[in-house]
C-alpha cells in the first residue's frame, strides 16, 4: 500500500512527499532529510525569493486602480472570493428552503395544488467560473482528441492521406483562437438552433474554439508516432496477414502511444490557454470572463482579484499537465521509459 | 526444375535515388525438397536478404517466380514464417501474447481456445521458454528473445521457415545454445528451412546444403555444397572430424578466394 502511494507521488513529480513518508517510517532518516532539502527546500527557497521580488516590485508601481497588489493583498482577495462563494451558497440554500416551505404550506391547504421550484439565478461565484472553465476545456479537448487521434492514425498509415492533409494542417495550425472565435460564434448561432438546447450556446462556442486550437498538436504527434513504427514490426504484421483493425490495436496504437500522449499533453495545455482568451473575448462564462469583468469593474480590489485568477489559471494548468503525465505513465508499456 | 520450394530465374532491380537502377540479383535458381535445411552464405551486401525477402513475399522480384508447393508466391503470408534478425517481438506483449497473436491469426478457424493455449505453450516449450511466458521482451535476454521469435514462427506451422541471420546479434555461447536447439527442433519437426548466415561453422553444422552466393551487384548462386554428415550432429565431435573440416575449408575457400572482390567488406 505505502509503496503504491509512493509510486503515485513519484510519478506525478512530488518526490518530496515520498521523502516525508519515508522519514515517518524511519527509513534511513539522514538521507531522507538531505533528499527533502534538495527536492522541497530548493524550490521553496526560490519561491520565497520570487514572493519577495514581487512584493518589492509591486509596491513601486502606481496604477489608476491604486498600487499593484503584492502577495499579501492577493492572498486577502483569495479569502474574500472564498467568503463570497460561501455567502452565495447560503443564499441559494435559503432560497430553495423558502420555496419548499411555501410549497409545503400550499399542499397542506390543497393537496392538488400545482407546485413548482424555481431555479436560483444568482450570479456565478469565482468557483463556479472555475468549474465552468474546466468543463469547457475538457469538452473541447475530448472532441479534439476524438477527431485528431483517428485522423492522425489514418494520415500516419497512408502516404496519400498525409500528402492530402498536410497543407491543411500547416495552414490552420498557427491560427490564433481569437481569429476563430467570431466565425465559430456565427456558425454556432446559425446551426445550433434548438428551443431546449442541451448545452448553452456560449459553452459550445468556447468548446469548439478550444477544439479548433488543440486539434493540431495531437494530430501532428499522432502522425509522427504512427509513421515511425519500426519497419520490422510492420513486416511481422504483413507476414501474419493481420486484418487492419488488429494491426491498429496490436501494433500501431501501442507503438505510437508515447507520441500520442505527448500530443495530448501539448493539446490540453494549448486548450487551457486558448479557453481563457476565448472566454474573455466572447464573454462566455468562465475564468476568462471573470478576469474581464474585474478589469471593467475597476475597483481598488480588481487587480488583486485578477492576480488570484492568474495564479489559479497557472495552478490548474499545472495540475492538468500532471494529470496527463500520470495517465501517460499508467498507459505506458515500457515502465522504464523516462517521461517528464 | 522440380521441388517443394523453387526459386526460378529470379532477378531483382532496385531503383536508386538518382534515377538509375541497381541490379541486386541476377538469375537466381534454387530448388528445395520438403524437409531440406539450406543455408545461404555470402559476403555482406550480396543479396542474401533480398532472396529471403522475395521468398517471404516482402519484396517482389523484377523477373522470375517463386513457387511453394505448386503455388506462386506474390504476397507475405504465415505459411512462409520469418524469424527476423532482431527478433521483432512486440515489446508491449508478453512472450505468450506474442506467440498468441500469431496463433490466433493463423488458426482462428481451426482451433478452439483450449487447443490454442496448448499449442502456444507447446511451442514455447520447444524453445525452452516456458518459464518466461509472462515476461515482456524487455525483461529477457537477447538469446531468449530470439527463442521466442523462433517459437512464434514455428507456431504458425509454416511450410517454409525463413531465418534471416537469426543468431547474428548474439554472443558465441548463446549462439551455440540456440544452434543446438534449432537442430533438436529440426530433428523433431523436419521443417523446410532457408537460413541466412555469415558464420561458416553455423552453416556446416546446421545445413543439408550450403548455397554460396557471389558478391553483388548482380549477385547469383556461385556454388552449392552438399553437407553429407550424419545427424544428430555434435559440435564437439565434429570439431576433429576430417569431413567436417573439409566442408568448412570448401566454404572458406569460396568466400575468400573464388568470389572475393578486394572492395568487398
Amino acid at each position: 500500500m505505502a509503496a503504491r502511494v509512493m509510486n503515485l507521488f513519484e510519478s506525478i513529480g512530488f518526490s518530496w512527499l515520498v521523502s516525508i513518508m519515508k522519514l515517518f517510517t524511519l527509513q534511513n532518516p539522514k538521507e531522507q532529510v538531505e533528499n527533502l532539502i534538495r527536492t522541497l527546500g530548493v524550490p521553496l527557497f526560490a519561491f520565497a525569493v520570487f514572493l519577495g521580488a514581487w512584493h518589492i516590485g509591486a509596491s513601486q508601481i502606481e496604477t489608476s486602480l491604486g498600487k499593484v497588489p503584492g502577495p499579501a493583498q492577493v492572498w486577502e482577495q483569495a479569502g474574500a472570493l472564498w467568503d463570497e462563494h460561501k455567502a452565495e451558497r447560503e443564499k441559494e440554500a435559503a432560497f430553495y428552503e423558502r420555496q419548499h416551505e411555501r410549497n409545503a404550506l400550499k399542499l397542506e391547504k390543497n393537496p392538488n395544488a400545482e407546485v413548482r421550484i424555481r431555479d436560483y439565478t444568482g450570479k456565478p461565484t469565482y468557483f463556479d467560473q472555475i468549474v465552468t472553465s474546466l468543463q469547457t476545456v475538457f469538452a473541447g479537448f475530448l472532441l479534439a482528441s476524438l477527431i485528431a487521434i483517428p485522423l492522425g492514425i489514418v494520415c500516419g498509415l497512408s502516404q496519400i492521406m498525409y500528402t492530402a492533409m498536410n497543407p491543411i494542417i500547416q495552414l490552420f495550425k498557427p491560427v490564433s483562437p481569437l481569429a476563430w472565435l467570431p466565425i465559430v460564434t456565427l456558425v454556432v448561432s446559425a446551426l445550433y438552433t434548438s428551443d431546449d438546447p442541451l448545452f448553452a450556446k456560449s459553452f459550445v462556442n468556447s468548446a469548439i474554439t478550444v477544439t479548433l486550437c488543440c486539434l493540431w498538436p495531437t494530430l501532428i504527434n499522432t502522425i509522427v508516432g504512427v509513421s515511425s513504427i519500426d519497419n520490422d514490426l510492420v513486416n511481422v504484421s504483413k507476414v501474419l496477414r493481420l486484418p487492419w483493425h488488429t494491426k491498429i490495436v496490436k501494433i500501431v496504437l501501442p507503438s505510437a502511444l508515447p507520441m500520442i500522449f505527448t500530443g495530448l499533453r501539448l493539446s490540453l495545455g494549448v486548450g487551457w490557454m486558448v479557453l481563457i482568451a476565448a472566454e474573455m473575448l466572447a464573454q462566455n462564462p468562465g475564468l476568462g470572463k471573470f478576469v474581464w469583468d474585474e478589469f471593467q469593474n475597476g475597483s481598488s480590489q480588481s487587480l488583486g482579484r485578477i492576480m488570484v485568477a492568474v495564479i489559479t489559471i497557472g495552478f490548474i494548468g499545472f495540475i492538468l499537465d500532471r494529470l496527463m503525465l500520470s495517465l501517460q505513465k499508467s498507459f505506458a508499456w515500457d515502465k522504464d521509459a523516462i517521461v517528464r | 526444375m522440380q521441388g517443394y520450394l523453387t526459386i526460378e530465374q529470379v532477378h531483382m532491380d532496385f531503383n536508386t535515388p538518382n534515377g538509375g537502377t541497381f541490379k541486386a540479383l541476377d538469375n537466381v535458381n534454387l530448388a528445395l525438397e520438403k524437409g531440406d535445411f539450406v543455408s545461404l552464405i555470402g559476403h555482406s551486401g550480396c543479396g542474401k536478404s533480398t532472396v529471403l525477402n522475395i521468398v517471404a513475399g516482402l519484396l517482389t522480384a523484377t523477373q522470375g517466380t517463386v513457387l511453394l508447393d505448386g503455388k506462386e508466391v506474390n504476397e507475405p503470408g504465415p505459411e512462409r514464417a520469418v524469424v527476423f534478425q532482431n527478433h521483432s517481438l512486440l515489446p508491449w506483449l508478453t512472450t505468450y501474447q506474442n506467440v498468441e497473436l500469431a496463433v490466433k491469426q493463423v488458426f482462428k478457424r481451426s482451433m478452439g481456445k483450449k487447443e490454442m493455449d496448448e499449442w502456444i505453450k507447446h511451442n514455447l516449450h520447444l524453445v525452452h521458454m516456458d518459464h518466461a511466458m509472462d515476461k515482456r521482451p524487455g525483461e529477457i535476454s537477447g538469446g531468449m528473445k530470439q527463442r521466442v521469435g523462433i517459437a512464434r514462427a514455428l507456431a504458425m506451422r509454416p511450410k517454409v521457415l525463413l531465418m534471416d541471420e537469426p543468431f547474428g546479434a548474439l554472443d558465441a555461447l548463446t549462439r551455440a545454445h540456440l544452434q543446438d536447439s534449432v537442430m533438436e527442433i529440426q530433428a523433431d519437426l523436419n521443417n523446410t528451412v532457408i537460413m541466412i548466415t555469415h558464420d561458416v561453422d553455423e552453416a556446416v553444422l546446421l545445413s543439408d546444403r550450403i548455397v554460396m552466393m557471389t558478391n553483388g551487384p548482380a549477385a547469383t548462386i556461385g556454388e552449392i555444397l552438399e553437407i553429407d554428415l550424419p545427424r544428430p550432429r555434435n559440435r564437439l565431435e565434429l570439431a576433429d572430424d576430417s569431413q567436417y573440416n573439409h566442408y568448412r575449408a570448401e566454404v572458406l575457400r569460396f568466400l575468400h578466394e573464388r568470389h572475393a572482390k578486394p572492395d568487398a567488406a
